[in-house]
């Protein structure tokens, strides 16, 4: 029942919103839907932690301690992201960026994007699940050329063709997993894509046939996360689309993508008994991370320059999970979690920014300070919490992740210091001279939804400090699932 | 050497014309015969879905068959060919690489196809399973056709060329995808494509044309 309102709700916003998405009170109603999927999310955690795990529909829908805590998360993004974007959106509304069909067209996406996310974290069947990533991406790819420019146009572009040719990638691993399993489990039903039945046989599934498999997934699904050298189109997507699409995009679609890629290493590394899968994500990963580390340096828009900080980041991500073991596996669900709330609070810091000087470019972004004093310190303190400087939370995920790297993978920490120092200095010049100094910056008609980006930074400062025994737990658990001693 | 059956000899040479459709769509250069040739392709596929479902009595692929007929056979091929009138775009310029050398990397890729599908192949118990490395080929033959053109329009044919590929591979290695996911993936290239029309249009008001050559300002050193 929870599980139907979960999926329900934002599938009902999308239909509702799509034909009535222009009206005024649409926002609300936006906010609304999203409220609605937030608290089916936090019952159906009650629930997994009370009763342990979940299968609803026949086995194709299945809910563990791995997808729960994505899903929470995934939602209460989704929620605040769609308060941010209530004035956000009526401002650019106001500055004839978007008329009112474009603005009906945003709010119905917008939920069609949550669905599917939330679709494909929750899902049990592995074809199901590439099914919903695409569809992720389609409903996006009309929003980051919402604005008709003609970079917006060329990111959206790229955006469809870089993914739908990733993706299909991973179609054609999801063939060769089918076609695994299918020697296993028979082809009778359709068992053979199940996740579960494929994690308890994993064993016996054709290493050699796995193996290739994993190669497509890894492609497939690594496009998506926006692991180098396949991340051409995130930032661009990131920087032509609305801010509150570029917090969703950063913030949720590249865990979810993340989590298919694990998800796909668990059954391979099970069938192989080798740490290939691992080593793999391993080197995608620290290539993501020292790639994005000196592109950062070059650039001048300040949506781009906090995407390549994406990529940075599901780069260690990527690191942590190709380490395997459970304090690895740990740290890498905390920074998913710490990275997802960071990022989409910067998000919505720069989004208001952006709005107050009428520009992207950081050049033309001066002393926010002066005119806003609380979007200035949210994006300060934005910056230096994903910057990983103490008490936040990303400072103890990346702390956990380096001194695991030190004990597994000696040779990997020096780069991966060297990353995070090219990548600090980078990010940290040029954010101060957009938060102090003299301003540019004017009035808006709105005034800037702060809640979202107080709350987020509270969390993550709070998970700095200190991780609530039953979120520690659920990490664990999930660590011990994904496995990968 | 035990002689085959009709119907696999069938199956054969449908999957020999597969390939070969794929070598003359990576040469070609009119993008009308080039969404021809994507529906002739659509239409061997139905075939064979169908000669393969005849054979092994499976309900689901007799609905698969059903489904290529109405969405790759008639619907894309009527949505591109309305595209294409609308927005007047029949040739592609010539590819970023000259046609003999883009054949020549092609009977290349066929090679490394085959040499992929080998370990794959041996393992299916499928009749169909010598065409694994031509569905692979297909799929790559699709993925050149992709990165050498320039117009908008014939990487969205060499898009579904792959997409049938992969539809062919999971054909010859399985049977086929559990109906769900058949269903779900057909959706998907559906929206895909509608969504790809109403983009069209908004990349022609900007641009008064398709030629991705347009796209070249977001790049790293601007």
């Amino acid at each position: 029942m929870v599980f139907i309102v979960l999926l329900g709700a934002p599938l009902l916003g999308a239909l509702t919103l799509g034909m009535l998405g222009g009206r005024r009170w649409a926002p609300e109603a936006n906010v609304g839907f999203s409220l609605l999927t937030f608290l089916a999310a936090c019952a159906l955690t009650a629930r997994v932690v009370a009763h342990g795990n979940l299968s609803v529909g026949h086995e194709q829908f299945f809910i563990d301690a791995f997808n729960v805590f994505l899903v929470t998360l995934t939602a209460f993004v989704g929620l605040t992201t769609s308060l941010f974007s209530r004035p956000y959106m009526r401002i650019e509304a106001e500055h004839g960026r978007v008329t009112t069909t474009q603005l009906r067209l945003y709010h119905s996406m917008y939920q069609m994007f949550i669905a599917t996310m939330l679709i494909a974290l929750t899902t049990n069947n592995m074809g199901l699940m590439w099914v919903a990533m695409e569809a992720a991406t389609l409903s996006t790819v009309l929003l980051v050329t919402l604005y008709r420019t003609p970079a917006s146009l060329e990111a959206g572009w790229k955006y469809f063709i870089l993914c739908g040719v990733g993706i299909s990638q991973a179609l054609f691993g999801t063939i060769l997993m089918y076609f695994a399993a299918e020697k296993v489990l028979g082809s009778e039903g359709v068992s053979a894509l199940l996740w579960t039945h494929l994690n308890s046989v994993k064993s016996q599934l054709e290493p050699s046939v796995l193996g290739l498999a994993f190669v497509f997934l890894l492609v497939g699904y690594g496009t998506k996360v926006g692991l180098a050298p396949l991340h051409n189109w995130l930032p661009d997507a990131h920087a032509e689309g609305p801010t509150p699409i570029s917090a969703v995009l950063s913030g949720l679609l590249l865990n979810v993508a993340m989590y298919a890629v694990v998800r796909c290493k668990v059954l391979v590394e099970g069938s192989l008994q080798s740490t290939l899968p691992g080593r793999m994500l391993m080197g995608f990963g620290l290539l993501s991370v020292v790639l994005a580390a000196f592109f950062l340096w070059r650039q001048r828009d300040v949506k781009r320059l906090f995407a390549y900080s994406s990529i940075e980041h599901m780069g260690i991500v990527a690191f942590a999970f190709g380490m395997g073991g459970p304090v690895a596996n740990f740290a890498a669900l905390l920074h998913m979690t710490v990275h997802s709330l960071t990022k989409s609070s910067i998000f919505f810091a720069v989004g208001h920014a952006t709005q107050k000087a009428g520009s992207q470019l950081m050049d033309n972004i001066r002393g926010l300070i002066t005119l806003s004093p609380t979007v200035g310190w949210g994006l300060m303190m934005g910056t230096l919490a994903i910057l990983g400087t103490p008490p936040f939370g990303v400072f103890a995920s990346e702390f956990l992740i380096l001194t695991t790297a030190m004990k597994q993978q000696p040779w990997a920490t020096p780069i991966l210091l060297l990353a995070l120092g090219v990548a600090f200095a980078a990010i940290f010049g040029r954010v101060q001279s957009m938060v102090f100094g003299d301003t540019t910056a004017k009035r808006l008609p709105h005034p800037p939804a702060l809640v979202p980006v107080f709350a987020h930074l509270g969390l993550v400062l709070m998970l700095g400090f200190f991780i609530p025994p039953y979120l520690a737990d659920w990490y664990r658990a999930a660590a011990r699932l994904i496995g990968g001693e | 050497m035990n002689a085959l059956s009709w119907d696999l000899q069938l199956l054969n040479t449908l999957a020999a014309l597969l390939l070969l459709l794929s070598f003359a769509m990576l040469s070609q250069r009119r993008i009308v015969a080039l969404v021809n040739m994507l529906a002739l392709q659509g239409a061997l596929l139905f075939i064979a879905t169908l000669l393969l479902a005849w054979r092994t009595g499976d309900r689901n692929l007799y609905l698969s068959a059903g489904l290529t007929l109405g969405l790759k056979v008639i619907f894309l091929p009527w949505l591109l060919h309305r595209l294409i009138r609308r927005l007047g775009v029949y040739w592609d310029t010539e590819p970023l690489l000259n046609i003999t050398g883009t054949m020549l990397v092609g009977v290349l890729v066929v090679i490394f196809s085959f040499g992929l599908a080998q370990p794959i192949s041996a393992l299916a118990s499928t009749a169909t399973r010598n065409s694994i490395g031509i569905a692979v080929a297909v799929i790559l033959i699709a993925f050149l056709t992709m990165i050498t053109r320039r117009k908008a329009m014939s990487q969205v044919v060499g898009f579904l060329s792959m997409e049938n590929g992969l539809f062919f591979g999971a054909m010859s290695a399985t049977y086929g995808m559990p109906m769900i996911v058949e269903l779900g993936v057909a959706l998907d290239v559906l929206v895909a494509m509608l969504v790809l029309g109403v983009f069209f249009f908004q990349i022609r008001e900007q641009f008064d044309s398709l030629d991705l050559k347009n796209f070249e300002t977001l790049k790293e050193d601007q």
